[in-house]
C-alpha cells in the first residue's frame, strides 16, 4: 500500500487527462505448469522443475491443466466475463527466457471476454479479456548494478517456464495513479478471493504492465501510448504512470509527439526508460498451436463453477457497510473483510454481535495478531467478544484476553483467571470514584462548575485506581450522575 | 505478373525465423514463397462464407489432463543442453533489453 507521500510524486496538470490501461498477469494456484505435469512451486532450486514439454524439445506434446482451465474460468466469472469457446496460438519469438522460441498463449479467441470491475470508489473499469497463457522462464544479470542496461551476462532459470497464467487486460478506463493502485488492489483482492492466485507482487505471482497516454481534457481521442513494464510494486505503478503522463505531456506542449514503444520504470531513478527493443520483435506471427485442441468449456461446466465462486470483495463490503452505517471507516472495513479476517468478522455478525464494535476488534486487535494460530477458531473469537458484550470485561481487558488467546491455546476462561480479568463490580467503582474525589476536591469543584476539560483527569485516576478493570463508558455515565447529584445539593 | 512476396518481405522473414540467407538467394525465395500463396488464392477463389474455419480435420474439444506432478528430468540432463551455464543456471550472452 502507498502512503499519503505519494501523491507529490502523481501530480498531473489539469488541462491534460490521463488515459490508462492495465495488463496485470497472474501465476495460478495449481500445483503443475499449464501443459506438463512439473511442479508450479516457487523457490525450488533452479531448473529443477524441467520436462522435455516445457523446454519444447522436439517430439514433446503439451497436455492442458484442467485444474488451470478452471481458476481461470473462476477469474473470468469473478469478473462478470463471458466465458467463450477458445484457441491457442503460438506467439513467436526470440529470447532467452523461452527456451521454444514461441510462448503458447490465446490470441483472437480468449476463454474471458468482456467483463468489468467495480472499485471500493465506485468507479468502474472495464475487462476486456482475461486469457490463459504460460509463463516465461527468469533471468537475472550477472555485472554491473544488475540493472538491464549494465549487465555483462544473463543466468535463465526455466522453472517458470510452463507455469500458467492469465493476463486481464483492461479497457482505458483508468485516469489517475490512484486509481491504477485502486484498480490493481481490487484485482488482487478478487483474484486471492476466487484461490485464483497468492496474489504476492513482491514474489512476481502478480504483475502489472501500463499502457498509458494522455488528452486534453474534455477530448475522447486515444493518443499515442507507451507500455510500462514490469511494474512489481503498487507504489512504482503510481509513480511510474504519472511520470510516463509527465513526459507526454511536456513532449506535446514543446509542440512534438511521444513515440509508440516500450519502457521501463528505473526504480533507483524513479523514471521511465526505453528498451532497446527492435520494431520487428513484435511481428510475432501468432498462429493457431497445432499440439492442442480447441477448449471450449461446457455450460453445465462453467455454472458448476459458478455455483462454488465464494463472496467477492464487493459484496462483503456492501454487507458490512449496511451493518455498519457512516460510523466505521473504510480503511477498517477493508481490513476485516480481507481474506485472513473476514471469517472472524461473518462469525461474530451472524452471533447478533453490534457490528460496529466487531469491526473494531476485528481490524485493529485481531489484525495485529496476524497471522493466527490454528487452535484459534471463529467460535474462540465471537466467545471473546461476547464478553465485552455483555459488559462482563472492558475494552482494555478484552484486548488483553485477545492477544493471550492467540498465543496459548487454554480455554478462555482458564485464561481469564489466571490474568484475573475481572469487571469491577458496579459497588466497588463507586466507592474508587469517590474516593477519587476526596483525593481532588478543588478539581471536582471545578469540574461540576462545568470544566469539561477536567474529565479526562478524573476518568484517569479512576481507571487508574481499577487498575484498569474500569469500563471507561460506565466511570463516564457515574460520572455525569455525580455532577447532577452535586448540583442539586449545591 | 508481379510477384505476392516482395525481396523486402523475404528479408524480414528471414530475419523473424533468424535465418541467415545470401542475398543471390532471395529472388529465387521471393518466387517459391510466391507460388505457395498463389495455391491458396486459388482456395480464396471459392465461395465459403458458410464455411466454418477448420484448425484439425478431426472435431475433437477439451482435452485435459489432471493436476498431479510427474517426475521432472534432472538438472544435469538439462543442463548439459546449455551451451555454458553458471550457479546451476543457463548462462547467456548480456541482453540488451526487456523480453518483448
Ligand atoms: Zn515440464
Amino acid at each position: 500500500m502507498s502512503g499519503k507521500d505519494d501523491t507529490m510524486f502523481e501530480e498531473i496538470s489539469d488541462a491534460w487527462e490521463l488515459v490508462v490501461g492495465l495488463e496485470v498477469h497472474t501465476e495460478l494456484k495449481t500445483t503443475t505448469k499449464l501443459f506438463c505435469g512439473c511442479s508450479n512451486q516457487f523457490g525450488s532450486e533452479p531448473n529443477t522443475n524441467i520436462c522435455p514439454v516445457c523446454l519444447g524439445l522436439p517430439g514433446s506434446l503439451p497436455v492442458l491443466n484442467r485444474h488451470a482451465v478452471e481458476l481461470s474460468i473462476r477469474v473470468g466469472l469473478a469478473l462478470n466475463c463471458t466465458v467463450q469457446a477458445s484457441l491457442f496460438h503460438r506467439k513467436n519469438y526470440f529470447y532467452p527466457d523461452m527456451p521454444k522460441d514461441y510462448q503458447i498463449s490465446q490470441y483472437d479467441l480468449p476463454l474471458n471476454i468482456r467483463g468489468h470491475l467495480v472499485l471500493p470508489s465506485g468507479h468502474r473499469v472495464g475487462i476486456e479479456r482475461a486469457h490463459m497463457e504460460e509463463d516465461t522462464g527468469k533471468s537475472s544479470h550477472l555485472g554491473g548494478s544488475g540493472r538491464i542496461s549494465s549487465a555483462s551476462a544473463s543466468l535463465i532459470d526455466y522453472n517458470r517456464s510452463g507455469v500458467p497464467l492469465v493476463e486481464i487486460v483492461s479497457a482505458p478506463d483508468i485516469h489517475t495513479p490512484e486509481q491504477a493502485r485502486e484498480y490493481v488492489s481490487e484485482l488482487r483482492s478478487v483474484l486471492v478471493a476466487v484461490g485464483a492466485s497468492d496474489g504476492k507482487m513482491e514474489e512476481g505471482s502478480l504483475r502489472v504492465d501500463a499502457n498509458v497516454s494522455v488528452r486534453p481534457r474534455g477530448s475522447t481521442e486515444l493518443r499515442t501510448r507507451c507500455e510500462i513494464k514490469n511494474l512489481n510494486s503498487l507504489r512504482s505503478l503510481g509513480r511510474a504512470i504519472a511520470h510516463e503522463a509527465n513526459r507526454h505531456i511536456a513532449l506535446y506542449e514543446s509542440g512534438e509527439s511521444p513515440t509508440q514503444q516500450t519502457r521501463f520504470w528505473d526504480e533507483s531513478g524513479q523514471v521511465t526508460g526505453a528498451l532497446r527493443t527492435k520494431e520487428e520483435a513484435n511481428d510475432y506471427r501468432y498462429f493457431p498451436e497445432p499440439d492442442l485442441v480447441p477448449l471450449a468449456p461446457s455450460q453445465e461446466w462453467i455454472q458448476s463453477i459458478r455455483d462454488t465462486l465464494p463472496e467477492l470483495p464487493q459484496q462483503r463490503r456492501e454487507w458490512v457497510m449496511d451493518l455498519c452505517g457512516e460510523a466505521t471507516t473504510n480503511d477498517r472495513i477493508e481490513t476485516a473483510i480481507s481474506d485472513e479476517l473476514y471469517p472472524f468478522l461473518v462469525a461474530t455478525l451472524r452471533s447478533g454481535l453490534s457490528p460496529q464494535r466487531v469491526v473494531a476488534r476485528t481490524s485493529n486487535e485481531l489484525a495485529a495478531e496476524l497471522p493466527l494460530p490454528n487452535y484459534f477458531s471463529t467460535e474462540r473469537f465471537v466467545e471473546i467478544c461476547s464478553l465485552e458484550e455483555r459488559g462482563e470485561l472492558t475494552p482494555t481487558q478484552v484486548k488483553t484476553l485477545l492477544t493471550e488467546a492467540t498465543h496459548d491455546d487454554a480455554p478462555i476462561s482458564e485464561l481469564i483467571a489466571r490474568l484475573g480479568l475481572v469487571a469491577i463490580s458496579a459497588d466497588s467503582l463507586a466507592e474508587i470514584v469517590n474516593s477519587v474525589i476526596e483525593e481532588s476536591p478543588a478539581e471536582w469543584t471545578r469540574f461540576v462548575e462545568g470544566e469539561q476539560q477536567l474529565r479526562g483527569f478524573l476518568v484517569g485516576k479512576i481507571m487508574k485506581a481499577s487498575k484498569g478493570k474500569a469500563d471507561g463508558k460506565v466511570v463516564g455515565e457515574m460520572l455525569v450522575e455525580r455532577v447532577s447529584a452535586a448540583k442539586k445539593v449545591g | 505478373m508481379a510477384l505476392k512476396i516482395t525481396r523486402d518481405e523475404v528479408a524480414h522473414v528471414a530475419f523473424l525465423a533468424r535465418l541467415l540467407i545470401d542475398p543471390s538467394e532471395i529472388d529465387q525465395y521471393a518466387e517459391q514463397l510466391s507460388s505457395v500463396l498463389e495455391h491458396a488464392a486459388d482456395i480464396e477463389a471459392l465461395e465459403l462464407n458458410d464455411v466454418e474455419p477448420t484448425f484439425r480435420p478431426i472435431p475433437l474439444e477439451n482435452v485435459l489432463r489432471e493436476d498431479v506432478v510427474t517426475v521432472s528430468l534432472p538438472r544435469d540432463t538439462v543442463l548439459s543442453q546449455a551451451p555454458e551455464t553458471a550457479q546451476n543456471m543457463f548462462l547467456v550472452p548480456k541482453i540488451l533489453s526487456e523480453a518483448p
